[in-house]
């Protein structure tokens, strides 16, 4: 915990986890609610009017406190990696300005509308708002994650005599073929996340015996946008995502895979323990053959090894990194049963009265954040040792005059800052749920709170 | 091209100053304004749907600035690094405090939000005004362009070593506040009637005076720490006609909230506080980051981005500011005219 670089590494990790947990949820519910609205404009039916509203409500105060901790997030590339901003700024800053530019704006002028102007502009401007917020949000996940593949996958950069890079090709950058499936990927995690909030919902008032109608049309809409989610992660997002990491990052692969000692046919580890002094897994169980299997196909092939990169430039936290892949693997594996099953329930009419599936809906509720948060170290971890990858280290890109003491204040200020935002939000969604869809008659007099 | 971004920039923050100015001045008179919770609740509302909106600016701003000068956007925030986390930790709470305060129906629960609303808007606003001073005292920057404030050091404007605080950024710092509760109390008079309204015609009227008297303070002072500043207007004369929007703009604020007619008095403000900006950053001009040794200076030359990349921003950066300026003229039209509680809400 001494050195600048260390603290300000956990800095970025813990307000960047904390912040992204958030917009995972609003990106897919920004969706969700449009998804609602539309229903209901084609239908007349109000209870999904209501729902949107509700829905609404929750995505207003999600939205706040995304924003709220997104802010930290673009500053603290100049606080605490000025060293990385003054070598990459032509070209990262691009990305990050242009989300400024181009999503907040739209994002902020119509979420105040879509809060406010229900009534006053009617249901075409209240649906068309809708529509803008949802596009707005999915606007912001594209230049994040086009930064984020810039960092994974420089592109459209040139290197001047003295060293420093700059912007080469803006088009190679907006296009950055890394972007596609990382994007893809991430988006599709998002709506997992949003859909089975609003299938856990449901399921909880279908289980607490009220509100039984809406309870029945989030577990409806949130099973079918689950289903298709958790499938789309698995295929074609999550392969093209592997492929990638196969193709640009062999090192980062063989860390996630625990893959250490080079052999023909590269065994695919299910469960086990990474042992960083043996280099092996303690107590595997694996499909031998399995990993050349899916990266190569049938025919197989020599999925690189750890050993056969320098140990320099291996990631420098693969057990963490390792676990983080295969939490994530593995409850995406647990998602699509989950899924898959109440998908079929609800084809069946079985879905509403079956308590033990009503319970196990609800209870996954948790778990996207989970393997969304999982699936972000796995991306991140193993980028290291770089900050863009094969180009900058990141022991090179910490700010020079700024001490570890103020790092260190600043982290734990932000984690006792954070503590409570989590407890308030807690307990402002428990409230919301506890009122329901129905409770809009005083919720207006008692809604000054605004977003937007 | 650098000086384009240079007043890109610039513009920028007024317009997050301008707009996010009224609705910071308005935290800043929430308690003292607003006595009930009925009161307070038409504040709120008063800015609720664009307070977010607004407070986009800074981050925009902010962006622009990374990628316009990328070295300036290094050097300045992790400079400023202990300022600028704490103002990050006042914007967490103060939107929270707006967020929040309507979800629980308790008096308790709205008063410790409206103490925290008042108290995360005036320290963000002290801040703000401090940061700006601090740029135009000069940091103590480095041959490689980088340097590190602490909060206060030996409280002399003319140190070698500065701090964020010493009397002159604290000069500026108030100055800001009394300026954005002016602002503020202006667009809630705009925006409201009866006891509000008179509240706040009030709180105009002792607070341009407080304005007057501080600007009469802080201007010589500023040449008096930065006399290269009056240097850039002797060199480039025609800039004079900035500071002269700031004195008719001042004229106006007192004239009209002496005669209680609230438009003219909030476009006054309005324009005050972009005639200050405007001449502050025309007298930096052509640095972007004055440093205590002259010759270490961050300047629009060498803290600017490669010019291919400044040449595909003024692209996309036009077409995001045009359809920004269209949402915002959007929003504020659909939501103009005077508050009423009974309107919608969600």
């Amino acid at each position: 915990m001494e050195d600048a670089l260390t603290v300000s590494r956990m800095q970025f990790a813990f307000t960047i986890t904390y912040h992204y947990l958030f917009p995972m949820f609003t990106m897919g519910l920004a969706l969700l609610v449009f998804v609602l609205k539309s229903i209901y404009m084609r239908s007349g039916n109000e209870l999904y009017n209501k729902s949107a509203r509700f829905w609404g409500k929750i995505f207003a105060v999600t939205f706040v406190f995304g924003v709220v901790t997104g802010i930290p997030m673009e500053f603290q590339f100049g606080t605490n990696w000025a060293a990385f901003s003054a070598f990459t700024g032509d070209i990262i800053a691009q990305t990050l300005a242009m989300e400024g530019a181009f999503a907040f704006f739209l994002e902020s002028a119509f979420v105040g509308l879509f809060l406010f102007g229900e009534r006053r502009f009617g249901q075409r401007v209240h649906w068309f708002s809708s529509l803008m917020v949802f596009l707005g949000t999915w606007a912001s996940g594209y230049f994040i994650i086009t930064t984020n593949s810039w960092m994974q996958n420089p592109v459209g950069y040139r290197v001047l005599e003295n060293g420093n890079i700059q912007l080469d090709d803006y088009w190679a950058v907006l296009l950055n073929p890394w972007m596609f499936a990382q994007y893809a990927h991430n988006m599709g995690g998002a709506v997992v996340c949003g859909s089975f909030v609003m299938a856990g919902l449901g399921a909880y008032y279908l289980l607490a015996r009220r509100d039984v109608e809406y309870g029945k049309i989030f577990l409806k809409v949130g099973v079918i946008a689950s289903v298709i989610a958790s499938v789309w992660m698995l295929f074609p997002s999550g392969h093209m995502s592997s492929d990638q990491v196969a193709e640009h990052q062999p090192v980062a692969l063989a860390a996630m895979e625990g893959h250490f000692k080079d052999s023909d046919r590269a065994d695919l580890v299910f469960i086990g323990q990474p042992n960083m002094e043996t280099l092996e897994i303690d107590n595997p169980i694996v499909l031998p053959g399995g990993l050349s299997l899916l990266v190569y196909g049938p025919a197989g092939g020599d999925v690189k090894s750890l050993e056969e990169f320098p140990q320099k430039n291996w990631p420098d936290n693969i057990p963490l990194l390792y676990y983080s892949y295969h939490v994530m693997v593995g409850l995406g594996t647990i998602f699509i049963g989950i899924t898959v099953l109440a998908a079929f329930m609800l084809w069946r009419g079985w879905l509403y009265t079956f308590r033990p599936m009503l319970w196990a809906i609800m209870l996954a509720l948790p778990f996207p954040f989970i393997a969304n948060t999982a699936g972000w170290f796995s991306a991140e971890l193993g980028r290291q040792p770089w900050l863009a990858y094969g180009l900058f280290r990141t022991e090179e890109g910490v700010s020079p005059l700024v001490s570890s003491g103020s790092v260190l204040f600043t982290l734990i200020g932000f984690m006792g800052l954070y503590l409570i935002m989590g407890l308030l939000y807690v307990l402002v969604m428990v409230r919301e749920i506890n009122h329901g869809p129905d409770h809009e008659e005083e919720s207006l007099e008692a809604s000054e709170g605004l977003t937007a | 091209m650098e000086t384009f971004w240079f007043m890109a920039v610039a513009f920028m923050i007024a317009v997050y100053v301008l707009l996010d100015g009224f609705d910071l001045g308005a935290g800043a008179i929430h308690l003292v304004a607003a006595k009930n919770d009925r009161e307070r609740r038409t504040i709120l509302r008063a800015i609720g749907p664009v307070w977010d909106g607004n407070e986009v600016w800074i981050i925009a701003a902010g962006g622009t600035l990374f990628f316009a000068f990328p070295l300036l956007y290094a050097a300045g925030f992790s400079g400023f690094y202990l300022p600028l986390i704490i103002v990050l930790w006042l914007l967490v709470a103060r939107g929270l405090s707006i967020e929040l305060r309507a979800h629980i129906d308790d008096p308790m629960w709205a008063s410790f939000w409206d103490g925290m609303f008042f108290f995360g808007s005036s320290l963000l606003i002290i801040f703000y005004g401090a940061a700006l001073g601090n740029v135009v005292r000069g940091v103590p920057l480095n041959e490689d362009g980088y340097f590190f404030q602490p909060l206060w050091t030996d409280f002399s404007p003319f140190s070698q070593t500065p701090g964020i605080l010493d009397p002159y950024t604290i000069i500026v710092g108030l100055l800001a506040f009394v300026t954005l509760i002016t602002h503020g109390a202006n667009w809630i008079a705009l925006k409201t009637e009866g006891v509000l309204n008179s509240r706040s015609h009030r709180i105009s009227r002792t607070f341009s005076i407080a304005t007057l008297v501080l600007t009469l303070i802080a201007t010589p002072f500023t040449f008096w720490v930065s006399p290269w500043m009056f240097e850039s207007f002797l060199q480039r004369p025609y800039g004079f006609v900035l500071p002269l929007i700031a004195i008719v703009g001042l004229a106006g604020m007192i004239f009209f909230s002496f005669t209680e007619r609230d438009r003219p008095a909030f476009l006054s403000s309005g324009a005050f506080i972009l005639g200050m900006l405007t001449s502050t950053v025309f007298g930096v001009y052509p640095r972007v980051l004055p440093a205590v040794n002259p010759e270490n200076s961050l300047t629009i030359q060498n803290a600017a981005a490669s010019d291919y990349g400044q040449a595909v921003g003024l692209i996309w950066w036009s077409i995001g500011i045009v359809f920004a300026t269209f949402y915002f003229v959007l929003i504020y039209r659909m939501f103009r005219g005077k508050v009423r509680l009974e309107d919608e809400g969600y």
